[in-house]
């Protein structure tokens, strides 16, 4: 079968599962559930809680998921695939996947206590968090996923505060000290990771978690064509990184020797216009003490 | 290539005529013309089908046709992420002119 072959950006199945929606030009979070679902393929049930994508793609009477699709509520994403999984081994389907898609938002602050009980229980789901930083759905809100100094509606640029005031959580991290049998950070600037990572995952038979930076033009205030461009420098100023966690071992799947300045990736996008050179200096010293650790713990 | 096609959406006469609140998966009512303020036009002859556009594209509408590929102008909202991403620059952004077809 096609699955045993290694998918490439030139033999990806051809049947679109995530098509006609209606998210913004150069949404990041619609690029990743497109390449996931062309991996994960027709055999697959998605649950969507609260999100862009959700509110994009189920409005009635239309469907824009190729395959089953369910919106749950925030909090429950990892609980109702759960459930749906229970469900396929009651009736002894063969040859499925559950899938779920929440945001930062829906991951790390408040879908957190479903997931971390999911990964508990070991159940075959795939867990996809699609990081654009902030809850963009409802109109760019801080979360617990947001850089520090980014602007958000709830962290305003002003006289005395300057975006956010925290650093990202390290959700990873997070995940990893569960020991979940696979869990990967992967980012739509480079596909082909991506899409091994998927398959990784798919193949996993107890939980998995992906961790896709999904950038957002609308709210990073970036233009809509380098949705994908500002991701790849993401990863080469060395503020995201490509790692795996799989049987207890560590994998960084890209370990730039050099990094990029962090402020030519700062200065592009909206959100970060109002820093000063000291606060640049302050992610650029988080960045390194995140990467000494990194060097020193996988 | 592969793409759910669209099936206009007739607004129900009568109680009977409504769908059932669980949508059929794949089903599009409507096309997504009206977002773009410009569109994609591939140059055939640099383009070497190496799939980039393909794999970026959020939407989509990038599928193999007949001389190469080809874009389902129906649903491309014009980012121009393909534009950008192409390493041939085989793709160009030309602005749209008056109402979308």
């Amino acid at each position: 079968m096609a699955e045993n072959k290694k998918m490439t950006l030139n033999n990806l199945p051809e049947e679109e599962l995530f098509f006609g929606h209606k998210a913004c030009p150069g949404c990041g979070g619609s690029l990743t559930l497109r390449l996931v679902m062309k991996v994960l393929g027709p055999n697959t049930f998605v649950v969507v809680p609260a999100n862009c994508m959700s509110a994009v793609s189920f409005y009635y009477p239309a469907m824009n998921f190729g395959c089953n699709a369910l919106a749950s509520a925030f909090p429950c994403t990892a609980a109702t695939m759960s459930g749906i999984e229970a469900a396929a081994r009651a009736k002894k389907l063969e040859d499925y996947t559950v899938v779920g898609f929440a945001g930062d938002g829906g991951t790390a602050d408040i879908g957190l206590q479903a997931l971390s009980g999911a990964i508990d229980r070991n159940d075959r789901i795939i867990y996809i968090c699609y990081d654009n930083e902030a809850y963009m759905n409802t109109g760019v809100q801080e979360s617990g996923l947001t850089p520090f100094g980014a602007k958000t509606t709830t962290s305003p640029a002003g006289k005395v505060q300057h975006g956010k005031l925290t650093h990202k959580k390290n959700l990873f991290d997070i995940i990893t000290a569960h020991g979940i049998p696979y869990a990967a950070t992967a980012s739509v600037g480079y596909p082909q990771d991506l899409i091994n990572k998927v398959a990784k995952a798919k193949a996993c038979q107890g939980t998995s978690f992906l961790h896709i930076m999904a950038p957002c033009p609308t709210g990073w205030s970036v233009p809509i064509d380098s949705t994908v461009s500002v991701a790849k420098e993401a990863v080469e100023c060395g503020l995201w990184y490509l790692a795996e966690y799989e049987n207890g071992e560590y994998k960084l799947n890209k370990d730039p020797k050099e990094f990029t300045p962090v402020g030519d990736y700062i200065r592009k996008q909206g959100r970060f216009k109002h820093l000063n050179e000291d606060e640049i200096r302050e992610i650029e010293r988080q960045r390194d003490a995140t990467w000494v650790r990194i060097h020193e713990k996988w | 290539m592969n793409r759910p096609s669209t099936v206009r959406y007739q607004y129900p006469k009568a109680l009977s005529e409504i769908p059932l609140p669980i949508a059929q998966a794949g089903v599009l009512i409507d096309i997504n013309s009206g977002f773009r303020t410009s569109r994609p036009v591939f140059d055939h002859e640099k383009c070497v089908g190496c799939m980039s556009c393909y794999a970026v594209c959020p939407e989509g509408t990038i599928y193999r046709g007949e001389s190469g590929l080809q874009v389902d102008y129906d649903f491309c909202k014009g980012c121009g992420i393909c534009a950008k991403e192409c390493r041939f620059k085989a793709i160009s952004m030309v602005p749209e002119e008056g109402e979308n077809e």
